[in-house]
């Protein structure tokens, strides 16, 4: 009843706001320009917050990286030899419930090798990338990861490798995502496929793994685990799951145990990460563009909203006469609310019409300069609806303060 | 008459105080969320060379192929082959090589644990072209690339951590366990973006320090010293080092190149030299596509490689965005207030004002408020700033300050801003009809 008695006033506002043209116009480009400002903006802050809350897979707040190089003169059996005592070392610790040494750490997006892996020995297509983590019988429960199909490395599968060289092993675990990349009807386990070193059996499928580069949304979850250690001399990590979520103490307890070989070793001066400090690292930028995009979004529709009570207040002001003559003619207060809220309404309707095409068009221009997605329909929608309801709002006080204007008005001022 | 004017425009803003505050609050926002975007795309697209950025330039040459590149565009990069061949060629006036390595490092002194730390292998041209300073000693000779010199540049922090900040010229230190003898010592030099390899690290890596060890690039390269970021034109992306020989002069690029070029002249034949070495190749069958080269000064290199934050670029436009639904927003505000003075300004006409002095006051009116509102937004910025920290990498937010010329330019835009929206509620203003609004007024 009472919105029929709203669009009863439909032509009658529609006549009032020809008088007022270029106010009118004003806030009708300005909910148009907010609309498809704030909806590109939000959509990009939303895009982020996803990409920075993805899981890695892992056990995170169990988990510490120690960086680790050796001096000039040793050769890769040596350092081999130093990487097992040092593992050995590392897992008999107490606090510490597993252990094993790579090129990389999750969450680091440094120390990145991609392997080409193609499905026939003489494709000729660019085979999809997977990306590496030098691994052993160890990893598995070091990083928390689910095995789902197949088996683990065998101690006896575990090789050394040069990470600059071509990769090869015998078998390398997959997680999902890369095994459906790579065979999508679904049967990747026990497969044949070729690195760049030589074939390889898909010996095992993990639930998930994110890749340490986590920078792509294309290849985050397609990681490979080669069964070896490294013999780059100039950085090995270790990676080491604790009992406990306190780690201070056993990196301390790590750290020292690593000491009897401190002759050969040499220290990067990034020493120890934890994977929560990874973390961190890894998605400084996404939170930063997002907080900051969140707050100027925020200030805008502020704006919007003020700029919108500044106006009405105005209109208000200007048109006591004719309220007073409305009211003496005997409208309701409840009538003259009624007529505010329908033409904020209007003038919103109108601005958001507008910024729907800006939206998308600011949208597909966006795209073109930044790694973006389109942006699905109903994210400027829900824009509109904020905007309505922020037009309701910002209208409410000047419209009540009308409806409060004596019906006496009209007859002392005219 | 100015004094006039801004003393109606306050007993103006006292009368619609409300209004008043909104668009000064209104303006400061948008000015502020501005500035402090401005501020931060500043920090990280300033000039990291001001003096020579205009003649130093980055040469590429496609030796990937359009497989292999992005876009068609030539890698960032050059390969070995390329990189000394111009580098030999000498045909500008200065050219260097630079690529990014880590090192372990020992001093004679037992005490001093061994150390990892990360530097650039540099051709004699790097010092002199770059303007890097010296605290002790200098650079080494053209002669000493050519020797394969085991000499070296270490940075201050190395040169307190190694030898107690004393003057270590002539001293010997070990890389990777060979003995360098220090040729100089730097002073404080941190270019930010540290543009001389940026090509080699990749935007990640724009914001980080420079290294602390600057070796000859022909002893690093016989030291079998890899940069790490390699790229390869074979599908895995990266080549196989294990025969280095093989992998040296193959087609993996992981150099950055730097010539000098004083004049526009210069820059075209070098332009020119770069076709013809290109299709030298074409024609010896190394490339099989015809001459894709480039050549960007340091500036255009910078934004060629996108080291910009792309938050604080995005953050920019949507800031200026931002400032522009402000304006609308003035206007109408702006419209409001000087329609509500029609009756003031009917009086004013006719008591003899002109057209012409009415326009006047009510741009002064509107430079007034627009001066209040930068004065917030001064304010604003300076919190936002300080905000930066909270929000930004430790790397960036400390490039990101305040100074006169970030004040001075907030309170202009400000200014600007509403005397830009009052340009038409003002002509509004003084078409008022004198007559008519006092006879409806009494």
């Amino acid at each position: 009843m009472a919105l029929t008695r709203a669009f009863m006033q439909v032509r009658p506002i529609l006549a009032a706001l020809t008088r007022h043209k270029v106010s009118t116009l004003l806030i009708v480009l300005q909910v148009a320009l907010t609309l498809a400002v704030a909806s590109n903006a939000l959509f990009i802050v939303a895009t982020r917050v996803v990409h920075l809350s993805r899981p890695s897979g892992t056990d995170e707040s169990h988990i510490f990286a120690i960086l680790n190089g050796w001096k000039r003169g040793q050769n890769a059996t040596q350092i081999d030899a130093n990487i097992r005592a040092d593992l050995d070392a590392l897992r008999h610790l107490s606090g510490v419930r597993d252990a094993f040494s790579s090129q990389t750490y999750p969450l680091e997006n440094f120390g990145v090798r991609l392997a080409g892996v193609k499905i026939q020995a003489d494709q000729t297509t660019r085979p999809p990338l997977g990306v590496v983590y030098l691994a052993d019988d160890h990893a598995i429960d070091t990083l928390g990861v689910t095995l789902e199909e197949g088996r683990n490395f065998r101690p006896e599968e575990v090789t050394t490798i040069n990470p600059d060289g071509a990769m090869s092993a015998p078998g390398i675990i997959i997680t999902r995502s890369f095994a459906d990349k790579l065979f999508p009807d679904g049967a990747a386990l026990g497969k044949t496929v070729y690195l760049a070193g030589g074939h390889s059996t898909i010996i095992g499928v993990l639930a998930s793994l994110q890749s340490p580069l986590t920078t792509t949304h294309t290849l985050d979850g397609d990681s490979v685990l080669i069964p070896a250690r490294t013999s780059d001399p100039d950085s090995v990590v270790y990676l080491v799951r604790t009992e406990s979520t306190h780690m201070a103490p056993v990196i301390a307890a790590a750290l020292k145990s690593l000491e009897p070989r401190g002759g050969v070793r040499i220290t990067d001066p990034h020493g120890v990460v934890t994977l929560p400090e990874a973390r961190e690292r890894a998605y400084a930028t996404d939170r930063s563009m997002a907080t900051l995009l969140s707050v100027i979004c925020g200030l805008l529709l502020l704006a919007t909203a003020g700029g919108i009570v500044g106006l009405s207040s105005f209109w208000v002001g200007q048109r006591r006469t004719q309220i007073g003559i409305r009211r003496s003619l005997g409208a309701t207060t409840g009538d003259i609310l009624r007529y505010f809220h329908a033409e904020n309404f209007l003038i919103v309707s109108g601005g958001v019409g507008l910024g729907l095409v800006l939206a998308v068009l600011a949208n597909i221009g966006l795209m073109k300069i930044y790694p973006l997605q389109a942006m699905p329909f109903y994210v400027p929608l829900i824009g509109a609806a904020s905007l309505w309801v922020l037009g309701q709002f910002a209208v409410w006080g000047p419209a009540s303060y009308a409806a409060k204007v004596p019906p006496v008005v009209a007859i002392r001022t005219a | 008459m100015w004094a006039h004017y801004v003393e109606l425009a306050l007993r103006s803003s006292r009368r619609s105080k409300a209004l008043t505050a909104l668009v000064v609050a209104l303006l400061a926002f948008g000015v502020a969320a501005c500035m402090v975007s401005y501020a931060v795309f500043r920090a990280t697209t300033s000039d990291p060379i001001p003096a020579r950025s205009s003649r130093l330039y980055a040469p590429q040459i496609d030796n990937a192929g359009p497989a292999h590149t992005f876009q068609g565009q030539p890698p960032n990069m050059l390969s070995y082959i390329d990189a000394v061949a111009l580098w030999q060629a000498g045909k500008a006036k200065r050219q260097a090589l630079a690529y990014p390595t880590k090192w372990g490092v020992e001093s004679n002194n037992p005490a001093i644990p061994a150390l990892s730390m990360t530097g650039d292998a540099v051709t004699a041209d790097f010092f002199t072209m770059f303007d890097v300073p010296f605290r002790f000693g200098n650079g080494w000779a053209p002669g000493d690339d050519a020797r394969h010199a085991s000499v070296v540049v270490i940075s201050q922090a190395l040169n307190e951590r190694l030898f107690g900040g004393r003057n270590s010229v002539g001293q010997v230190l070990r890389l990777d366990g060979k003995a360098f003898q220090v040729a100089g010592v730097l002073d404080d030099w941190n270019p930010k973006p540290r543009f001389f390899d940026t090509a080699v690290l990749g935007a990640a890596g724009a914001f980080d320090d420079v290294g602390d060890i600057y070796i000859p690039f022909t002893r690093a390269t016989d030291m079998k010293k890899d940069s790490k970021y390699a790229d390869c034109p074979v599908d895995a992306g990266a080549g196989d080092a294990t025969d280095w020989d093989v992998y040296l002069h193959g087609e993996c690029e992981r150099i950055a190149a730097w010539v000098e070029l004083p004049t526009s002249a210069d820059v075209a034949s070098y332009r020119e030299y770069l076709h013809h070495y290109a299709e030298e190749q074409q024609r010896l069958g190394r490339f099989a596509w015809p001459p894709n080269i480039g050549l960007h000064d340091v500036t255009d290199w910078m934004a060629y490689l996108r080291i910009t934050p792309r938050a604080s670029s995005l953050s920019m436009l949507v800031s200026a965005s931002f400032l522009l639904i402000v304006l609308v927003n003035v206007v109408g505000l702006m419209l409001a207030r000087f329609m509500k003075r029609a009756p003031e300004i009917g009086i004013r006409r006719a008591l003899g004002a002109s057209r012409a002095s009415v326009y006047r006051q009510f741009l002064i009116e509107g430079a007034s408020v627009g001066f209040v509102g930068g004065l917030v937004g001064v304010a604003l910025t300076m919190l936002g700033v300080w905000g930066i920290g909270a929000v930004f990498e430790p790397n960036v937010a400390r490039l990101v300050r305040i100074d006169a010329s970030l004040i001075g330019f907030t309170v202009l835009l400000s200014i600007a801003v509403t005397v830009v929206s009052a340009l038409y509620p003002t002509w509004r203003a003084a078409q008022t009809e004198p007559a008519w609004q006092i006879k409806i007024n009494p």
